[in-house]
């Protein structure tokens, strides 16, 4: 049993920034290179050096829009269609337009893109409309090359520190945050005007197959905090139906790389070597062709590079072996899989909540603003649909250099000191016993049962069943025994994938119509009905303190689309194999 | 509620022998996400603590003795 008391120390910054993976340092350096005299601080669960979805660096950009081959317009309207139309346009636009402007500082500070012999970006289609994707071959670096940044403008990095809630004043403004350090068991408050989240995807939602916990398609350091600290906070979410799921290596957990292989012959295909779709973009619609495939007779997909030039082989060893997911290569070593003989057995991925791959997030405006005063959302976690790895570059600029001038205008909220204590006692309370359950034990539980009840196809009863066992789950909270400050951070995490879990499940059975594909097909209503549901449904903490749903129109279009483009996604299975 | 012991074989090699944790560095507990990494005063090594492995590889790369070898872990194998 260790002892760890509650602490009253209050510390004190202008802007916190939670996460340091990607979104987070750019925030963090926009803001202060808008105002030099703000003190910014990064708050990161590990270590900002190595952190996050991008910790061994991105073999590409997937949403380049560089003049000469897309137009922001185009690619507004690619990714209104690639989501069914539920965008909030606006935002798509506002990315859109700084996309080139960020390409080109990532440039300058030595981020390694494809040039062509004219020094041109190097721009490859993927997509099903317009080309947007962008290699970036020595895309390794990318850490180092934000670390950089971060002490040039003098970003105060804290390391090792995980945000367990945010707090709010009497008003509901921002207020600040309660810290925990997972390798002390140390509590902290910090005061702040405003907050940024940039914490991720929530990665560790569904159980990968395989079983082991860890082997998630996101980094599982991202357990879904900021999801739940916004939720707690009041801030609205949205589009939590809307899950992630992507084509995987079967029992590995990298990507099959569309993006890497696409544009040099690699493609999907069945078990008879045949593509069976148009278009290998990770959407809805792409994902349920996959599933299709992956249960019917013609099942299992592969990835299919045997018939590639050994020179085009050796490139893609190269790109995928030592970029984003490099222990790749020794998987398909103990396999003996050689692309060059075999095609690469693929699988869907569990399921998770992420706005960099889907469309599941925390609602943000253009500003990167949420729906409580002060608190802002950037990267996987910041509601604007497909917007990975560049959109949440631009997005975390957007919310430093918003955060910034809030500032101007700001004071200090309130924290009340019984908040800081209940909080305090709450996040300690799993070290406080001598035996219990341990985080493991529970985390698998939850997850377990998300698999079971959760995973798409969608069934009502399912869902409801799913949420009974997580009431029961709630109740045993109190059991929850950490050994260590180490497994103190488990069981605080556990608690985010339990209300990630719940929001899912009541998103879910909220939107009584099917959309996107395979993230929300509902067998109950295996239609899309635009008449009723062409809106964006939100998640609150509601009065009850129980996740509540409601319809939030889609703004205006800024971008009209042409009707023969609407059907562009619906249309991806190749005919011949119907 | 009483607690059993559960061995579990770990991803995670250190060769104690090249590995300088007990001259003071600290690089591969230092960045490892996920925080599974752990000195062994005794030894003078670094060793895998705890079985959350996203075989990510930072610790491999940043080792400056290139002590470290990650493995996949078995149920993924």
């Amino acid at each position: 049993m260790t002892h760890t008391t509650t602490d009253s120390t209050i510390l004190e910054t202008d802007i916190l920034v939670i996460g340091g993976g990607t979104a987070g340092p750019m925030a963090a350096v926009k803001a202060k290179q808008k105002n030099p005299n703000l003190r910014v601080t990064v708050l990161e669960k590990a270590n900002v050096k190595r952190s996050g979805a991008i910790s061994m660096g991105m073999d590409g950009l997937n949403n380049a829009v560089i003049p000469g081959h897309a137009t922001p317009e185009q690619y507004v309207k690619e990714i209104t269609i690639a989501n069914d139309g539920i965008v909030n346009q606006k935002t798509v636009m506002a990315y859109a337009q700084r996309s080139f402007d960020m390409i080109n500082l990532l440039d300058e500070w030595g981020v390694k893109f494809e040039k062509d012999e004219t020094g041109d970006y190097n721009v490859k289609k993927v997509h099903h409309m317009g080309t947007y994707v962008l290699p970036m071959p020595e895309g390794h670096h990318m850490k180092k090359i934000l670390y950089r940044q971060l002490r040039r403008h003098r970003v105060q990095v804290v390391n090792r520190y995980m945000a367990t809630r945010l707090y709010t004043d009497r008003d509901g403004r921002i207020a600040g945050a309660s810290l925990l350090n997972p390798r002390t068991a140390e509590v902290a408050t910090i005061k702040a005007k405003a907050v940024i989240l940039c914490t991720g995807a929530a990665g560790r939602l569904g159980l990968p197959s395989s079983g082991y916990l860890f082997g998630t398609y996101e980094n599982p350091t991202n357990a879904g905090d900021g999801y739940s600290m916004a939720y707690h906070a009041g801030a609205e979410l949205s589009g939590i139906e809307c899950y992630q799921i992507n084509p995987l290596i079967k029992d590995y957990n990298g990507p099959a790389c569309a993006y890497v292989t696409g544009p040099m012959g690699g493609y999907t295909a069945n078990a008879h070597g045949n593509r069976f779709i148009e278009c290998d973009y990770w959407s809805g619609q792409m994902m349920l062709e996959f599933y299709r495939e992956l249960e019917g007779g013609k099942g299992p997909v592969f990835l299919k590079l045997d018939h590639l030039a050994e020179e085009t082989v050796r490139e893609i060893e190269t790109i995928l072996h030592s970029n984003e997911r490099p222990s790749r290569g020794r998987f398909h070593q103990r396999r003996n899989t050689n692309y060059r003989e075999k095609m690469v057995e693929m699988h869907i991925s569990e399921i998770g909540l992420c706005s960099g791959h889907s469309a599941s997030g925390v609602w943000i405006d253009e500003k990167a603003r949420t729906t409580v005063p002060g608190l802002y959302a950037a990267g996987d976690l910041g509601s604007v649909p497909h917007n990975y790895m560049l959109g949440a570059f631009v997005y975390g600029a957007i919310a430093g250099e918003d955060a910034s001038d809030y500032c101007a205008g700001a004071g200090f909220g309130e924290i009340s000191s019984e908040d800081i204590r209940t909080e305090q006692r709450r996040i300690l309370a799993p070290l406080h016993k001598s035996d219990g359950i341990s985080p493991f034990q529970m985390e698998y539980k939850i997850r377990r049962m998300v698999n079971d009840y959760l995973q798409p196809p969608k069934v009502p009863k399912k869902m409801e069943i799913g949420l009974e066992r997580f009431k029961e789950i709630r109740e045993d909270l109190p059991l929850l025994y950490a050994q260590d400050p180490h497994e103190l951070m488990r069981a605080n995490e556990l608690q985010f994938i339990l209300d990630c879990a719940e929001m899912a499940a009541h998103a879910s059975l909220y939107r009584k119509e099917s959309r996107w594909g395979l993230y929300h097909y509902r067998v109950d209503y295996p239609e899309t009905n635009n008449d009723e549901w062409f809106c964006h449904v939100q998640t609150i903490k509601g009065a009850e303190g129980d996740p509540e749903c409601f319809k939030r129109e889609v703004e205006p279009y800024i971008v009209e689309l042409d009707d023969e483009e609407k059907d562009a996604y619906r249309k991806l299975r190749v005919a011949s194999t119907n | 509620m009483p607690l059993a012991k559960v061995s579990m074989s770990v991803p995670v090699v250190v060769n104690a022998e090249a590995c300088i944790a007990g001259k003071g560095c600290t690089v591969c507990v230092d960045v490892c996400p996920l925080d599974v990494l752990a000195i062994d005063e005794a030894l003078g090594a670094a060793y895998m603590k705890y079985d959350e492995c996203w075989y990510c590889l930072p610790c491999e790369a940043d080792c400056p003795t290139n002590a470290i070898t990650v493995n996949i872990p078995y149920l993924l194998r």
